[in-house]
């Protein structure tokens, strides 16, 4: 079966329009035919054909179903540049709609539903519902989809005219296809909507899973991701979801597959029989391992999510890690993916036969892979103390190679090694050694140095070592240069011979007069103070006893574990990033179809580069994040009179560059806070606080040149914090004037910048420009910003989420300076933060509210406040499962309440 | 969870639009374009690029056939694996329809590609990819009939891979159990992965809507079924059937139930995991003589029973890829050099279980070598074979019942193979 279609791709260049425009109107159906073909291969090409609109349209009615499907393919494309004669096909689809072909009826409402034109979505209502209703399936599952899309373009218009009933009621259809369609469109529905729409009861529950043995492979896929959200009401239901879901797991389609595994993972959370839960484990390894003979993409997308699978669940794979062998021909996405779950099961047990295939890999071409192969055998060394030894020898075999990126790889984790197992392997440090002239590499050369310098009293001829990279110290990069700073102190302090003593000058000399790299310069300055006033005093520091390092790289820290592996399958589960940081919701009634460009505002800041990327150094910092700090140079040229000298590290460490300013943009709302004064600011006076506006989150800022000169270029980085707060855009500020002011709301993104360690309120911020240096000021986040627009509860909801959840969760405390004079005005304002009324009463003279609040992943609050009408003092209970979060909650409760 | 599809786009090799299909509006048509090429500018081998792409607020996901992409962008959280099967399984669909997929049937079906991908997916949800029904209604110009087509019940059945109303005079089935050995050795000749992948490939000349049932020497269902399993039971444990077998039947009894598409399909993959004697045993050894000459010796051998032979064999070496001048001597079969994939080809028709055979070669090297030369790329010694009537598992077909209401006959034909799958030995 052969068409001949692409002689419609070749017309005559002459006057093409005009002349497909009369043959348009031909009277002749094979040449009318022809000719929408050919308008539709110029559409494909990209040419422009939306001025024979009014002539495809004409062909609109027509008893010949490919062409009627031709003109409807038309009206999708240009209908949005030509709304007003869009409306003359609205005749025709209706009538479309009723046609005794089925066909006819799904394509004409499956097409209305595609065109996001307001004059045509307002005739789409009648014929939807119709459909909806339709006698024949095919017509029905189509109109499910449509209901999603109308949503999609106007969700009150669906909301009103009671499709979202319409369509719950299509989960208890007959036909399987309908019942699959319809939890799509529902599941994406509730998705855009922060009202309860599309909640799985348990009755639902267990028909969508009888469905599911009826359904096309892509309708259990929608079903089972649907599904996978339902909570069991205890260990008893899970087991009986798992029962009924574990067929699924011998289904030849990977994606049913890894959807089933999704479910499977989430019911097992509650279920406590371990029995139950070991043969679970049992039950899903080998169809995770049939997923490696699936294409490779799909291999890719299996490799990213067992990564998460194993490190919630190490016992499924334990024994399975031959499978993850590289082979041959695996493309080297694959091969890559193998290689850090091969490190993640890794195992006494194993260790001598992974170790032979890191080794067979390092010898491969691919210079990544190789590397990477490398790093695998030094994170095994630290992960494995009784192999650790062994991982040498091996590291040393591949150094005698002397293929250059593999010994310069290998010194790099060997570093590593040193600090996880200090004083142990130092006999190989003269193998080390002799590879010195070959580091071309900073890393590399930064580590040996390191390596020099820490055990400079052991090795002989430590100061000609040193020495011979002094020569080239101006010409090194930052990097070694530190390395070669702090190792040359050592030595002197190791040492304190003449030499050292004469290489320590000419360090020092070179490290403060002749840099311009502040970090250097500062460094090489407390170096030089410390070892002037207090020789004892500088030993202690410099040769103190470090901490001894794990492998945690690659490791997700749990809650976001959890989050990830409820998005199993999904894109979120390949990033390994929650969905928000990178779902980009564009409402597309905005965006023209042949838009070539796209608001750049839509960045969220997200980059490729991080989410593969393959190992950050355990140990990157010898001494007090040295490595970390030199990671890009310093962005102010002046000297630096930073006023809180240890976030200085912190804030350098950031892999963001700061981002430069141009165009202005106007804010709203009262006067900030100021946070930067004009006298510290030399003259810069900036007031600013994170606000949430329209369900997003902003920093509103302010800034006040009283200064004697304009300031420009503007910049903005935020330190690690709680809430991974980060600038979603860049900072915005025009030239300022001396005397003048300006606001802007900078758009922020969460959890993209998280600190570990406890919870705080903490918000440290540097801001520089091209005029002064860089102002670091620290700012409060209030917690109810992150209260998002979605955290209303159900009642019966929030009973049973207050009831799962252990006592140990709830967290109490008095508010003694607070009053409530009225209760509607309380809730007006706590709503006005996001904080939903639930319900109400009375207990003796006191009033008891109950609200719910949700933090970002979903995290939901359930607050109790007590209080008498009138009378200071308010005690304020929540609920949550992050009780850390608590005291952030109180002190903004606190500062809401009171204002 | 929710999330779908943006667009779908069949791209050329060079990243051009050769049709693309918009599903809600919130992706372009450049935008994707430019992304493409930028991506092929950057890293040369589009084939080392991961298959999941992010670049300001989109997501691309991708795969290769011939000389055409099949990409999908989205700016949501949509199923990952689904969609890139969905992209596969177009590229199945289309194959069917024009026999090749590639840039040019591409451009001589346009018209039916966009028919397609209407069916194909809504509103960026996969809808339906079975090509056998499909075509039932969707046809080329060669079949296209001016009645109305109507949607074939099938789409909307729960049997969504059968048309009602199929007619064979006589009714057949044949049924090919095939066996893939993958091995892989490491060069210390210790066998490091072994397995065996199997499939139940059939094909179906049957009319109406036949029930079958099919019966294996299935460990669990024997005893189960209070049988005495000596020695001809076999443990399945990683099973995955066709979307036609009723899986809850199976967990429940193994009853392994179906209607079955009409035509070839994959009843059934099965993996075993347990260690066996590799079938065809392969030994090099290298030597490189002064820098100017390269002589390898092979030795093959065959560790299955004498009764079975094996057929075309063929063992791929590799060898240095500057190496001329071959001088090749084999006990057995013939041996050729491949200087397009460096390597050297040796076929034995036929080799009997329980034999062993050599092979001598030497290769001229130069004497001179670029002093920065990258080691070369190690490939491991490739061997390709057929046993037929044989299988390593030992699984055999008990019985493949046949049932339908006009209760004819049907012949089931049953054939068994093994083959070698990926059967890797490293160098030394």
């Amino acid at each position: 079966m052969s068409g001949h279609d692409s002689k419609y791709f070749s017309t005559t260049k002459k006057g093409e329009i005009p002349e497909l425009k009369d043959e348009l109107n031909s009277q002749y159906k094979d040449k009318k035919k022809d000719a929408v073909k050919k308008v539709i291969a110029a559409m494909t090409v990209g040419k422009d054909v939306s001025s024979l609109f009014t002539d495809v349209v004409n062909c609109m009615q027509t008893e010949n179903l490919e062409l009627k499907k031709l003109v409807y393919l038309y009206l999708i494309n240009y209908a949005k540049s030509q709304p007003d004669l869009a409306i003359l096909a609205v005749n025709t689809f209706v009538k479309d709609s009723q046609d005794p072909n089925p066909l006819i009826r799904a394509l004409a409402v499956r097409t209305m539903g595609c065109i996001r034109v307001d004059k045509i979505t307002e005739y789409l209502c009648d014929p939807l519902q119709r459909c909806l209703k339709d006698d024949d399936p095919y017509v029905r599952k189509t109109a499910s989809i449509c209901v999603a899309k109308l949503y999609d373009i106007n969700a009150e218009l669906v909301e009103d005219r009671g499709f979202l009933d319409t369509l719950k009621d299509l989960i208890s259809d007959n036909n399987p296809m309908v019942v699959a369609n319809a939890v799509a469109a529902l599941a994406e529905i509730q998705e855009n909507s922060s009202k309860p729409i599309f909640e799985i009861t348990s009755h639902t529950l267990s028909k969508l899973l009888t469905a599911l043995n009826e359904c096309t492979e892509w309708g259990q896929v929608f079903i089972l991701d649907a599904l996978s959200k339902y909570k069991a009401a205890d260990a008893r239901e899970a087991e009986n979801i798992v029962e009924r879901v574990t067929p699924r797991l011998q289904h030849a389609n990977c994606a049913v597959v890894l959807s089933a595994v999704k479910m499977i993972l989430q019911q097992m959370e509650l279920i406590t029989s371990t029995d139950v839960v070991r043969n679970l484990c049992k039950k899903m390894a080998p169809p995770l391992v049939t997923l490696l003979s699936a294409e490779p993409e799909i291999q890719y997308v299996a490799l990213r999510n067992i990564n998460l699978i194993v490190q919630r669940r190490p016992t499924i794979l334990a024994h399975e890690i031959k499978v993850f062998f590289c082979k041959y021909n695996d493309p080297i996405y694959v091969k890559m993916e193998k290689l850090e779950i091969m490190i993640k099961l890794a195992s006494d047990r194993n260790i001598d036969q992974v170790l032979l295939e890191f080794k067979e890999y390092a010898t491969e071409v691919d210079v990544d892979f190789v590397r990477k192969a490398v790093r695998a055998i030094g994170r095994c060394a630290i992960k494995l103390e009784r192999a650790a030894e062994r991982c040498i020898s091996v590291l040393l075999e591949l150094i005698k190679i002397k293929v250059n990126y593999v010994v310069q790889e290998a010194i790099i984790v060997i570093k590593d090694i040193f600090r996880r197992y200090p004083n142990t392997y130092e006999s190989i440090i003269a193998t080390l050694c002799e590879s010195l002239d070959t580091l071309d590499e900073p890393e590399a050369k930064a580590s040996m140095i390191w390596i020099i310098g820490e055990y400079a009293e052991r090795i002989d001829n430590a100061d000609e070592l040193l020495e011979s990279f002094l020569e080239s110290f101006p010409e090194e990069p930052a990097l070694v240069q530190l390395q070669l700073l702090t190792a040359t102190v050592k030595l002197f302090l190791k040492k304190p011979t003449e030499g050292p003593q004469q290489m320590i000058q000419v360090v020092l000399n070179n490290a403060t007069v002749e840099t311009d790299n502040p970090d250097l310069r500062d460094r090489a300055y407390i170096y030089w103070r410390l070892l002037s006033t207090d020789p004892e005093a500088a030993k202690d520091v410099v040769l103190a006893e470090k901490p001894v390092i794990s492998d945690d790289s690659n490791q997700l820290d749990s809650s976001l574990l959890d989050e990830l592996l409820a998005n199993i399958a999904t894109l979120s589960s390949v990033y390994h990033k929650p969905p928000e940081a990178f779902v980009t919701r564009v409402k597309a009634a905005a965006q023209r179809p042949d838009d070539d460009e796209y608001p750049d505002g839509a960045d969220t800041g997200f980059s490729e580069s991080s989410v593969n990327e393959g190992i950050t150094s355990p140990s990157a910092s010898s001494s007090s994040g040295s490595y970390a700090a030199t990671r890009q140079a310093a962005p102010a040229p002046a000297p630096a009179p930073a006023p809180v000298p240890d976030l200085l590290g912190d804030l350098m460490g950031l892999d963001n560059a700061l981002v430069p300013t141009d165009q202005p943009t106007s804010p709203r709302g009262p006067p900030l806070p100021v946070v930067l004064p004009a006298a510290t600011g030399q003259g810069l006076q900036i007031s600013a606080q994170v606000t949430r506006q329209d369900g997003q989150v902003f920093y509103s800022m302010s800034f006040e040149n009283n200064t004697q000169a304009p300031l420009d270029g503007f910049m903005i980085q935020f330190n690690k914090n709680t809430f991974g707060l980060a600038a979603a855009g860049q900072l915005q500020v025009p030239q300022l004037q001396p005397g003048t002011t300006a606001s802007v709301l900078l758009p922020m993104v969460l959890l993209q910048n998280l600190s570990p360690g406890p919870p705080t309120s903490l918000l440290q911020v540097a801001v520089k420009n091209n005029q002064q240096p860089v102002w670091y000021f620290n700012d409060k986040v209030s917690l109810l910003v992150l209260f998002s627009e979605d955290g209303r509860m159900e009642r019966a909801n929030f009973l049973e989420t207050w009831k799962s959840l252990p006592d140990s969760n709830e967290v109490t405390k008095d508010l003694p300076g607070i009053v409530v004079n009225s209760v509607e005005a309380t809730l007006d304002k706590l709503a006005a933060s996001n904080m939903f009324f639930i319900a109400k009463r009375r207990h003796a003279n006191q009033e008891v509210l109950y609200l719910s609040a949700k933090i970002p992943r979903g995290i939901p609050f359930l607050i109790e406040l007590t209080a008498v009408i009138g009378i200071p003092g308010v005690k304020c209970a929540i609920k949550t499962p992050s009780p850390e979060m608590a005291p952030l909650f109180f002190e903004a409760l606190e500062i809401l309440l009171k204002g | 969870m929710a999330g779908a599809a943006s667009a779908l786009f069949l791209l050329d090799i060079k990243g051009r639009v050769l049709v693309w299909r918009d599903f809600r509006g919130d992706v372009s048509a450049g935008q994707a374009e430019k992304f493409f090429t930028k991506l092929i500018e950057k890293e040369g081998d589009p084939e080392s690029q991961d298959p999941v792409v992010y670049d300001n607020g989109v997501t691309y996901m991708f795969i290769q056939h011939n000389n055409v992409f099949l990409m999908i962008a989205t700016r949501q959280n949509c199923n990952a694996a689904s969609i890139i099967l969905f992209l596969h399984r177009v590229v199945d669909v289309f194959k069917h329809y024009f026999e090749e997929l590639e840039e040019e049937s591409l451009r001589d079906n346009f018209v039916v590609v966009y028919e397609l991908l209407d069916e194909m997916m809504d509103f960026g949800y996969p809808q339906y990819t079975e090509a056998k029904i499909l075509s039932e209604f969707i046809k080329t110009d060669a079949y296209r009939m001016e009645v109305n087509q109507r949607p074939p019940m099938a789409v909307t059945n729960a049997v969504s891979w059968r048309m009602e109303g199929i007619r064979y005079k006589k009714n057949e089935v044949f049924l090919d159990v095939v066996e893939s050995v993958n091995i892989l050795v490491n060069s210390n000749g210790q066998i490091i992965r072994s397995e065996v992948v199997g499939a139940l490939k059939m094909r179906t000349y049957l009319s109406g809507m036949p029930e079958c049932k099919l019966g294996l020497n299935d460990r669990v269902l024997l005893e189960a079924q209070g049988r005495s399993t000596k020695g001809k039971a076999i443990d399945l444990d990683d099973i995955k059937f066709h979307q036609c077998v009723r899986l809850t039947r199976f967990e429940n009894d193994r009853t392994i139930s179906f209607i079955p598409p009409d035509g070839s399909f994959d009843l059934m993959t099965y993996r075993l995991s347990t260690q066996v004697k590799p079938l065809i045993w392969v030994e090099a050894q290298i030597e490189r003589h002064s820098r100017s000459r390269i002589e390898i010796m092979v030795k093959t051998r065959s560790q299955f029973k004498e009764r079975s032979t094996a057929t075309n064999v063929e063992i791929e070496l590799p060898v240095p890829s500057d190496a001329t001048n071959p001088n090749i001597r084999t006990s057995m079969g013939s041996a050729t050099y491949a200087p397009e994939h460096d390597a050297l080809l040796w076929k034995i028709k036929s080799f009997p279980g329980g034999k062993e055979y050599l092979m001598r070669a030497e290769f001229s090297l130069p004497s001179v070598i670029a002093e920065d030369a990258l080691p070369d790329r190690k490939a491991p010694i490739r061997v390709k074979f057929e046993i037929p009537y044989f299988t390593v598992s030992g699984i055999q077909v008990r019985y493949l019942k046949i049932i339908e209401k006009s209760a004819y006959q049907a012949l089931p034909w049953v054939r068994y193979i093994t083959m070698a799958g990926e059967y890797e030995l490293r160098l030394i």
